[in-house]
């Protein structure tokens, strides 16, 4: 096998591998974006909080970053009800959404960026565990296991969500929500109560994103905002409120990047998504697998 | 919120300054304040006036899409940093060039820029557009740093010429000067759309935009010419950067603190006319500066994005809007 072709499969896989975690990463704008209309562009911030408490676990008390993150997964979820509760008394039921509901999210997003530098400084952080280093050999390729866990990590978690919500009472509640609020207060059923549980867990999924994040790559805390336009590439592309579709868009973004990264260099990398983004929003702005 | 393009009217064919009374006593403001800051004798005075007036500027611009119209621009650092490195590349190129020449060619590249991107994402809901502008400040920043003629991930140097042209004294007098016709310029349009025709149907496309669709106002070309004006001015209040710094790097070039302060100074003072951005960008700039040399740099970053979030959810309408109610 010659060289190129070589470096290709690799690219190819090392892209499928990151697919699944954009999948992770996305869900949580998914849920809030695609499915409550809530335009959470702070999300980025809140896996980066994540990423943090699980360095927190692995450096003080040397606790595996993902049960770290499991098991702060529910503060996380209350953090979220309380967001949405804030969100909801000033923007939403004002009807004031677009401009200061944004701007509301954008100051978020800001403020947790420089809380983190005041909190941590500027310097890369990162975890110990045992698949942080290594590869799975499978004799014609290699995994690296720093890609493979947060992979199945993504998958697992949308897979979970996705049979929560189609299956259990409130997940099809919350898909109702997204379909038609009106007709749910309708049924005596109350649109705010189940938004603030949809939000919450949008939520509880940036912490364990945020685990997947801190494994892959050390984090520094203005990572967060080449992640926003990764994120809503992904969302938009699969279909707002389309899990299928996110993780179809989530994997061909892992490898359309993989592969820039290989053959053009990795600065060239945060650019993908802005160009997939752009021109989903110009030729198919409800993505592959729209409503 | 219907009401407002009633009050919009009202206001037009309200008794007022006229247009070039406006600018004239913008014109005589600017001398003033000039004449104050060079009495007090003082580079470090220019230094902080300029930042001030410059974020006077980037509020405005924003305020021009954000507050007229109610679509979101995210992406500031993205033409604020084009108008800053065309005139890295003019002063390669052409180091001869006036600096008014260097700020007019930034703001036009700046404003086709946002006629791209507008003209892209304008069509769908104002949200998108948002993103498609938050994405743009990523992929612009990518460009500057894999662009080499510019210094890329280095950053480049620009030497400050000691002595300003026309008016003698040092550069940054100039500087200033300059930053303080291009305010007078924004503002002087800022207000003169407010009670023309187009001013109109920006309001009309905030209020609801299907029903200003559906009676005849053309949207997507008036959003255009929105975020053209919009990005122009952005472009322009960064041209004059390079030389202020005289080092310029992506990282300080896209600084996040750019973006925050320009959607927090007019939310923070109101979004409804031109005053707003002009109060805003006063007491937050300034309280910025004043904890800056007092406290630490640090904290006066957050400043702006804690009153922001503050204002937004406690008083929507701004300070202007405080004052307006108790009037009533």
């Amino acid at each position: 096998m010659d060289a190129s072709a070589d470096l290709l499969i690799n690219a190819v896989i090392s892209g499928l591998l990151l697919g699944g975690f954009y999948a992770a990463v996305s869900i949580g704008v998914a849920i809030s974006f695609g499915m409550l209309d809530i335009v959470n562009i702070a999300h980025p911030a809140v896996i980066l909080l994540g990423s943090y408490v699980a360095f927190i676990g692995n450096t003080v008390f040397g606790i595996d970053p993902i049960l770290s993150t499991v098991i702060l997964a529910p503060a996380f979820y209350l953090l979220g009800m309380a967001a949405y509760q804030i969100y909801y008394v000033a923007f939403e039921r004002r009807d004031d959404q677009s401009l200061r509901g944004l701007s509301f999210f954008f100051g978020i997003l800001f403020i947790a960026e420089v809380g983190l530098i005041l909190g941590f400084g500027v310097d890369y952080r990162s975890v110990q565990a045992w698949y942080t280093q290594g590869n799975l050999d499978l004799g014609v390729v290699e995994l690296p296991w720093r890609l493979l866990v947060p992979f199945l990590l993504g998958l697992a978690m949308v897979a979970g969500l996705q049979v929560f919500l189609s299956r259990t009472f409130v997940g099809r509640a919350v898909q109702a929500v997204a379909q038609d609020q009106g007709a749910l207060r309708l049924m005596a059923a109350n649109p705010v109560k189940i938004k603030r549980i949809a939000f919450g867990l949008s939520f509880a999924t940036a912490a364990v994103a945020g685990a997947a994040l801190i494994i892959i790559q050390p984090v520094e805390p203005s990572i967060g905002r080449e992640y926003i336009g990764r994120i809503f590439a992904i969302c938009v592309l699969g279909g707002l409120g389309s899990f299928p579709g996110m993780v179809i868009a989530a994997v061909a973004l892992g490898v359309i990047e993989s592969l820039t990264a290989t053959f053009f260099g990795p600065s060239w990398a945060p650019a993908v998504s802005f160009g997939v983004l752009l021109v989903t929003l110009a030729v198919r702005p409800n993505g592959i697998l729209g409503r | 919120m219907a009401s407002s393009v009633a009050k919009a009217a009202e206001r037009g064919t309200a008794p007022g300054l006229g247009n070039a009374a406006f600018f004239g006593v913008l014109v005589i403001a600017a001398a003033a304040i000039f004449g104050a800051t060079r009495w007090f004798g003082n580079d470090y005075a220019f230094f902080a006036a300029y930042v001030v007036v410059q974020y006077i500027v980037l509020g405005t611009a924003w305020n021009i899409l954000g507050g007229y119209t109610g679509y979101v621009n995210f992406g500031i650092t993205a033409f604020f940093a084009i108008g800053a490195y065309s005139s890295v590349v003019l002063y390669k190129l052409t180091p001869w060039m006036p600096l008014p020449a260097m700020v007019a060619i930034g703001g036009v590249m700046a404003a086709l820029v946002g006629l791209g991107t507008g003209y892209l994402t304008l069509r769908l809901r104002g949200v998108f557009f948002s993103i498609a502008t938050l994405a743009l400040a990523v992929v612009v920043q990518t460009l500057i740093t894999n662009w080499d003629f510019v210094g890329g991930a280095r950053g480049a140097y620009v030497l400050r010429p000691k002595l300003a042209p026309l008016i003698g004294g040092g550069y940054i007098e100039y500087l200033f000067l300059v930053m303080l016709g291009l305010c007078v310029v924004a503002l002087a349009t800022a207000r003169a759309i407010e009670r023309s025709a187009l001013g109109f149907g920006f309001a009309a496309i905030r209020d609801d935009e299907a029903a200003a669709e559906a009676s005849g106002v053309p949207t997507l070309k008036l959003k255009l010419v929105a975020t053209a004006l919009s990005g122009g001015f952005m472009g322009m209040a960064g041209a004059p950067l390079p030389y202020y710094v005289t080092y310029l790097d992506p990282a300080s070039g896209f600084s996040l603190n750019y973006a925050v302060n320009a959607i927090a100074m007019p939310l923070i003072g109101g979004t409804s006319s031109w005053l707003g951005p002009v109060v805003g960008a006063v007491l937050v700039g300034g309280l910025q500066e004043y904890l800056r040399v007092t406290i630490s740099s640090a904290i006066n970053v957050l400043v702006a994005g804690v009153l922001m979030v503050v204002f937004v959810i406690v008083a929507p309408q701004g300070v202007v809007g405080l004052f307006q109610r108790k009037k009533r």
